[in-house]
């Protein structure tokens, strides 16, 4: 029971990392209609950057943090601008091959200047030392310990859920209540309507790729300081599983990117428990097809139809 | 099933049916190439057609007319089963189309061209009509991969018959024309001859004078009519332009806000005070002015 | 008329192959003297290449002829590099007879076992091509997409833990799902599959061997001729028409599913017998290989050879292996120049306002040009994936 409520909350710690770069890739889908493959690059260049700032230039984990955020927003919206801008007009594979080639790029300037060998990811936070209610909870080491020491919650898991939620809430809130988020959901239904009611497309679209880039700086920070280690290809595989999270929630649907993130990470982590520790990536990917031949425009995503 | 629902579907088959009345003669006593009944789709409570009844005589030019928006192109896609019915059924020669795919209802006899042209406009002309003969003159896959006599001998066979249906239109010239590259009235005619490459029995044509310059549309004219003689096809079409309607029709169901409103002959419907206040008075009005 | 430029486009593609293979042949056997010889390096790329090009043109039937994206293509080509091992091992191993010197020899040559195992691994590809096919492709656009890289990576996963020996004459198979459980195969046995590690090849040498080459020539030629035939054949018809417009298709009869089965189970078992090519050339290949990088890096090949361009994949996959090769010098910077050169292709080719200043700058006539424009927007109408890339229309492919 205890460890059925231990890796629960392994995964709902995982799944929150993919949730939080899944909103990435469901933002700029749902805009801009392309399935941005570099955002998993992105990731990992937010991660090095934080890596850097701690590491080398000895910054206070927080501005590392905060500057990991400011060169990915910039980051994001400069590919936005140099790579998919002047193929809005063209087919969605050529965008697909250009965000391919965009994350090759990403990938081997890492190489260059980081070196191909794994970093150890050095430690961002920590809890401090404490004894709560009479030593039912303790807190040592960056470790809560409950039920007689049996559920152990390191505090990297209780970061990225908080973080996750306060994500959520706030995307949720500045979609709905600003007009931003109101000018991105026209883009996102009508680009040319949008257009016409005067709505800047670019300029949106722009601020999708900030917004984003920002969420997966946060994302490669979490990530690493979960799994402490740093390579070019660090990115790549929680970018694939976030694609396939917000695939599953129904691509272009922010509660849809959450919902998916989150059930993929809890989906491995459950397979991985109890099935198989080696195919816990075939456990969600397999789950991932049976939502999709269930509802072939996942959980939450919306029917289109097909004018005749 | 519940016992209201069997009751309805009994009931179904007892109505008479009302549009008989428009078939021609020559056609009265033999068996509808069409007939709908109770016929219905509902869009999210919106009711886009309602209990649309309609029977089509073997060799009838029927007429579906109605101001924009009246669900003329939703009945094509019901008739075609590109949307399944929510109520009612569609009989093909006296079968029942329920449950059918667009294929499926092709087979059976049922041809269509698109309002928004729908042409495979990378390919020639002369492919596009080839894939309407797609079921008709008919080879394996092998044979097509290892070039078997039977590859050979069918796309001869499908060569001319291509050469043969384009002629209709006189387009055997441009057979190896890439289809897109068409101008607007080319590319409407060679749906119709790709429809007719699948064999129907009925053809459905949505808005084929459109786009069309008024000498284009009196050679279409003739044309639809030279089809059917031809082919001893019916042809149901859907049309804005009401010379070629009234000329060509012998039957003409309106249609608005999803119902007939009213069904006849041309004379009839022209003098049809309904008809005229919803749709050919304002028309009638705007030619005036 | 119009068969006879198809057939001449196809004769061009054919003629293409057949002259770079007779080249490479000259520089294997020395035909034209030491001066033209190929290097060792170059003739270990000669197996691979003819690999790729059969990957290339069977992922452009799938993507460029059927229109369906896939991300998964690696997968098919992981289930024939290591059913082909396995073939050939139990080949080597268990088809046995005596020779003349009374000793037990295999009964088939290398060349024999080479060409039976691609076989065997196109049929199982292709099985599994049917079993994926049929719950993916009711799916469309981009949630195909990813639905063929999670049955591509599952591929990958499950590949992983798979475990196969050989025992004398007897062959194991056993799953390893969990990092801890011990699987035992008997002392004598040797490991074929190993689990993450990946093949062990003992059944052939991975020198460069000429009638490897050959094999995989004509594995080249075998592709060529079935996709070729089959794009201007009744059912390539039916595949073109589905995918430029699937309404129009399904109006005039054609069964949609049974159409995109066919293109789709064809490339999986092409890529099947490539794979099974690809991985007894090699001493070891492991399930990671196959991940979706590789099937994005099949997908570049198609693209920038051009979508529907058979010749064009052909060509592609022949720069895009020779290429890097060349470029050797470039060292660590020769992944960044390809990044850059792919991104910087993809806008020449895509983007409007660098089409224009192509346009201009090659002086093309303005009639020319206007027609280009008035294509472009009748394009912009149709199918995701029907349109040419202008690398397509330059070589002159007509699809």
């Amino acid at each position: 029971m205890i460890s059925l409520l231990s890796t629960l909350l392994n995964g709902l710690s995982l799944g929150s990392v993919y949730a939080i770069i899944a909103l990435g890739y469901t933002m700029v889908y749902g805009i801009a209609k392309m399935l941005n493959f570099a955002h998993g690059d992105v990731i990992m260049i937010g991660a090095y950057i934080s890596f850097s700032a701690i590491f080398y230039w000895g910054l206070h984990p927080i501005l590392g943090f905060l500057l990991a955020m400011l060169v990915c927003t910039v980051l994001g919206i400069v590919i936005e601008s140099l790579a998919y801008k002047p193929l809005r007009q063209a087919t969605s594979l050529a965008v697909l091959i250009t965000a391919i080639g965009m994350s090759y790029l990403l990938q081997n300037s890492a190489q260059l200047i980081w070196g191909a060998n794994t970093k150890a990811f050095p430690k961002m936070f920590s809890l401090p030392d404490a004894s709560l209610f009479g030593g039912a909870i303790t807190i040592s080491n960056n470790t809560i310990s409950m039920l007689n020491d049996q559920l152990k919650i390191s505090g990297n898991m209780l970061l990225t859920i908080l973080a996750c939620v306060i994500i959520m809430v706030s995307l949720v809130l500045f979609i709905n209540k600003t007009k931003m988020g109101k000018a991105m959901r026209c883009v996102s239904e009508d680009k040319g309507a949008a257009e016409l009611m005067g709505v800047n497309v670019n300029k949106t679209i722009s601020m999708t790729f900030a917004i984003g880039s920002a969420l997966a700086a946060v994302a490669g920070v979490l990530l690493c300081a979960s799994y402490p280690s740093l390579q070019p290809t660090t990115g790549a595989m929680p970018g694939i599983k976030a694609f396939t999270a917000a695939v599953f929630g129904g691509i272009g649907s922010i509660p849809g990117a959450m919902v998916g993130g989150i059930l993929l990470g809890v989906i491995e982590k459950l397979g991985q428990t109890y099935v198989s520790d080696q195919l816990g990536d075939a456990f969600a990917f397999a789950v991932l097809i049976i939502v999709l031949l269930v509802k072939p425009t996942g959980l939450l995503g919306k029917k289109v139809h097909e004018k005749v | 099933m519940t016992e209201s629902t069997k009751k309805r579907l009994v009931d179904t088959k007892m109505v008479p049916l009302p549009s008989t009345s428009i078939v021609p003669e020559r056609d009265l006593g033999k068996r509808p190439v069409l007939e709908t009944r109770h016929l219905g789709i509902e869009f999210g409570g919106l009711k886009a057609v309602e209990d649309f009844n309609i029977a089509v005589g073997p060799t009838e030019i029927c007429g579906l007319i109605g101001p924009n928006g009246a669900g003329k192109t939703t009945v094509f896609n019901l008739l075609t089963k590109v949307y399944q019915p929510t109520t009612g059924t569609v009989l093909i020669d006296g079968k029942d189309t329920s449950g059918m795919t667009t294929e499926q209802a092709n087979r059976m006899g049922i041809a269509r061209t698109f309002q928004n042209i729908r042409l495979f406009g990378n390919m020639t002309v002369e492919d596009n009509v080839r894939i309407g003969l797609h079921n008709q003159i008919r080879y394996g896959t092998p044979a097509g991969i290892f070039r078997l006599p039977q590859y050979w001998k069918a796309e001869k066979k499908m060569h001319e018959r291509s050469l043969e249906l384009l002629s209709i239109f006189g387009m055997q010239d441009m057979a190896d024309v890439k289809a897109g590259s068409l101008p607007y009235g080319a590319q409407r005619r060679l749906e119709i001859v790709r429809a007719l490459a699948t064999n129907p029995s009925l053809l459905l044509l949505d808005e084929p004078a459109a786009g069309m310059n008024p000498h284009e549309t009196e050679e279409l004219m003739q044309n639809i009519i030279k089809i059917r003689d031809q082919f001893q096809i019916a042809v149901m079409l859907i049309e804005h332009d009401m010379n070629l309607v009234m000329g060509i029709c012998e039957g003409i169901c309106v249609l608005n806000y999803g119902r007939i409103i009213a069904k006849g002959t041309p004379e009839e419907i022209q003098q049809n005070p309904v008809v005229i206040e919803a749709y050919l008075g304002s028309q009638k009005k705007e030619g005036e002015a | 008329m119009k068969i006879n430029k198809k057939l001449r486009s196809a004769l061009i593609t054919f003629a293409i192959v057949i002259i770079a293979f007779l080249l490479c042949e000259a520089g294997i056997n020395k035909w034209f003297g030491d001066g033209f010889t190929l290097k060792f390096s170059e003739k270990g790329l000669l197996v691979p290449i003819c690999a790729y090009i059969v990957l290339a043109v069977s992922l452009n039937l799938i993507v460029g002829i059927s229109g369906e994206l896939s991300l998964g293509h690696a997968g098919f080509m992981s289930i024939g590099a290591f059913s082909g091992v396995v073939v050939a091992t139990w080949l080597e191993r268990a088809v046995l007879t005596i020779d003349a010197a009374g000793k037990t020899v295999p009964f088939f040559s290398d060349t024999s076992i080479l060409i039976i195992s691609i076989i065997v691994a196109g049929v199982i590809a292709a099985a599994a091509g049917v079993v994926i096919g049929i719950p993916a492709l009711r799916l469309r656009g981009d949630y195909l997409a990813i639905v063929l890289l999670a049955f591509g990576e599952i591929i990958r996963n499950v590949m992983n833990c798979v475990l196969v020996a050989v025992d004398g004459s007897r062959m194991q198979f056993a799953l390893k799902i969990n990092e801890g459980s011990a699987v035992a195969f008997g002392s004598g046995a040797q490991m074929v599959i190993n689990g993450a590690q990946g093949t062990n090849n003992k059944v052939m040498s991975v020198a460069f061997n000429n009638e490897r080459f050959i094999v995989g020539f004509a594995l080249v030629l075998f592709t060529l001729f079935v996709v070729l035939n089959l794009i201007n054949s009744r059912s390539g018809r039916a595949i073109m028409a589905i995918r430029d417009n699937r309404i129009a298709a399904e109006s005039v009869g054609l069964n949609v599913m049974k159409y995109k089965m066919m293109a789709f189970v064809i490339g999986a078992a092409l890529a099947g017998m490539a794979g099974c090519l690809y991985g007894l050339n090699m001493k070891t290949v492991t399930a990671v290989d196959f991940d979706y990088n590789m099937s994005i890096e099949i997908l570049v090949i198609v693209v920038l050879g051009g979508i529907g361009s058979i010749r064009g994949s052909v060509i592609a996959a022949i720069l895009l292996k020779v290429l890097p090769e060349k470029l050797r010098f470039l060292n660590d910077y020769r992944m960044l120049v390809y990044a850059v050169v792919l991104i910087v292709t993809m806008l020449a080719t895509n983007s409007p306002i660098l089409k224009n200043l192509w346009a201009l700058l090659l002086r093309i006539k303005p009639v020319a040009a206007a027609a280009e424009k008035i294509a472009k927007l009748r394009d912009g109408v149709t199918g995701r994936f029907s349109r040419k890339t202008p690398k397509a229309e330059k070589a002159g492919e007509t699809k």
